[in-house]
């Protein structure tokens, strides 16, 4: 069976193959003067970040952590322990609500809202499918970086709050962390742009996509490229707390940092805002270096493996497997390296990082100009 | 989107603004007041958004919410005795206060009427708003936007310079 078959056939919601037909199709979705079809746009991806939370970012970390260091895992809920995420969630919903005495009660219970709205608002721009986008907007990937700020705010909201040393010290280190490290991601990021002509998602994927798959991508197009994904891949990790540069949320001192005092539900939001941001993080470096929602695959002769795996329905697949593909080296590069000191990880970001950030940026350039 | 859903969208970030923007100048906790401007920042960016004006829209966040709020929010959480501070906000001098206010925003309203034609315009911007604001920089702008980096550069290396770890100071102690 051909799923690429999906695009040609006629039904009402997977009609055509132009870009973004689906989101199109579905802005113009109006309940009498209810915008039904906005809510439905905005909801797929919190369903996205939920389901994937789920399974992919807690099971599968915790069971990638355990393969890591050689051991099961979860194995006494379900078969494997695939139900354990749910009996985790069943526990959280359970748990009491404990808001600390001496804490501020009301920025201790508006942070994890804050934080969740800051990493789920890139999803806005992401785009999921050749056919699928929630917003595009002409300056898409200025937004996603940008947009990142609510995030800082959440996490200092929820710090100050908690009204502990601990959670002030690990927000304090986080913001500190996630504002040096926006420099290098940023100019990393624009040579992508520059590479593209554009700050367009859609546009940027477009320019990604081609008969010979993979070769089209920008980081197989230019060798300078590669010099600014793995600057953008190790600011990224900076910039979602994850190690070897969790030193806000450092165990060994600081118990868990800002979310010390969080329990149950305001807990799981914090964690799906984490999770949410190492998804958009992923995804943002597959679609700037790595063709987004293009598949792979080049055609070779009569086996046309690209033209087969194209479509609105492989996109989606493709950009979803490419993200998923960083998340896995995210968690293996927890189980790796040790986490950096807080001067170490200063000294990374502003003599290491952001100069070959400068390098990489004018090397583009010279690369765009002269060579065709 | 229908007309209707359009302008409730619009009041909806036009009342997030203004409230926020009362909280600010009202509250009586600064931490409060700090954070109430990140729904002032994030509502004048909608508004932004409002005017087919994205790129500012983004700039603003990233400028004011990334850059000046945060910076804000450090240094009012590092200043120790920021929360025993009573802040007085009591009414004075009703009188003048009053005449001032009247006359400023008199003022800047008839500027406004006197000076800006409160029409759209008629030329629909073409393509991506982006390039053009790049060329324009590029191009007409370019002496501003070398002088507006000259001064960056300077407060960059000011603000390294002052906050260098003082090696003679150190060695005296």
């Amino acid at each position: 069976m051909s799923v690429s078959a999906i695009p040609q056939i006629s039904l009402p919601f997977l009609m055509g193959n132009s870009l973004n037909a689906w989101s199109d199709a579905l802005a113009g979705l109006t309940i009498s003067w209810f915008p039904l079809g906005l809510v439905i746009i905005a909801a797929i991806p919190l369903v996205f970040i939920a389901l994937y939370a789920l399974t992919y970012g807690v099971y599968g970390e915790r069971k990638i952590s355990a393969f890591m260091q050689d051991r099961l895992g979860p194995m006494e809920v379900g078969k494997w322990g695939i139900l354990q995420t749910l009996a985790d969630i069943l526990k959280l919903l359970q748990k009491e609500d404990i808001v600390p005495a001496s804490a501020d009660k009301f920025l201790f219970v508006v942070g994890p809202g804050i934080l969740f709205v800051g990493s789920f608002l890139a999803f806005a721009v992401l785009p999921f499918s050749p056919a699928f986008i929630g917003a595009s907007l002409n300056v898409g990937l200025f937004y996603a970086i940008g947009i990142v700020a609510i995030e800082v705010v959440g996490i200092l909201a929820a710090g100050w709050g908690s009204n502990n040393k601990w959670s002030l010290y690990g927000a304090v280190r986080s913001v500190a962390q996630i504002v040096s490290y926006e420099i290098p991601a940023s100019i990393a990021l624009l040579c992508g742009a520059m590479m593209a002509g554009t700050l367009d998602m859609q546009q940027i994927n477009l320019h990604q996509s081609g008969p010979y798959g993979f070769a089209h991508f920008y980081l197989f197009q230019s060798p300078i490229a590669w010099l600014p994904f793995l600057i953008y891949f190790i600011a990224s990790l900076a910039e979602t707390n994850r190690a070897p540069f969790d030193i806000p949320e450092a165990e060994s001192e600081l118990v868990a940092g800002y979310f010390t005092e969080y329990t149950g539900m305001k807990f799981a939001v914090i964690f799906l805002a984490e999770y949410g941001s190492m998804f958009m993080v992923s995804a943002i470096l597959a679609i700037v270096f790595l063709g987004g929602w293009n598949s792979p695959l080049p055609n070779l002769g009569a086996l046309a493996l690209y033209d087969w795996t194209s479509g609105p329905v492989w996109g989606a697949f493709w950009i979803i497997s490419k993200g998923f593909f960083f998340i896995f080296v995210q968690m293996w590069l927890r189980w790796t390296l040790p986490r950096l000191r807080v001067d170490q990880l200063m000294y990374l970001c502003w003599k290491v990082l952001t100069p070959f950030a400068f390098i990489a940026f004018v090397l583009t350039a010279i690369w765009e100009i002269y060579v065709p | 989107m229908s007309n209707a859903t359009y302008i409730s969208i619009f009041y909806i970030f036009a009342a997030i603004t203004v409230f926020s923007a009362a909280f600010v100048v009202f509250s009586k906790n600064v931490i409060y007041s700090a954070f109430a401007l990140l729904f002032t920042f994030f509502g004048t960016a909608a508004l932004y958004v409002f005017l087919s004006a994205d790129f500012i829209a983004v700039t603003q966040v990233v400028v004011y919410v990334g850059g000046i709020l945060v910076l804000l929010l450090f240094g009012v959480m590092f200043t120790n005795s920021i929360m025993q501070t009573e802040l007085k906000t009591d009414v004075l001098h009703v009188v003048p206060g009053t005449l001032l206010l009247v006359a400023t925003v008199g003022g800047m309203l008839f500027t406004f009427y006197t000076t800006a034609s409160w029409k759209p315009s008629d030329e629909q911007l073409q393509g991506s708003v982006v390039e053009r604001i790049g060329f324009e920089t590029m191009s007409r702008y370019v002496l501003p936007f070398e002088m507006a980096s000259i001064l960056l550069l300077a407060v960059l290396l000011g603000a390294a310079f002052l906050a260098r770890f003082d090696k003679v100071s150190n060695n005296e102690q």
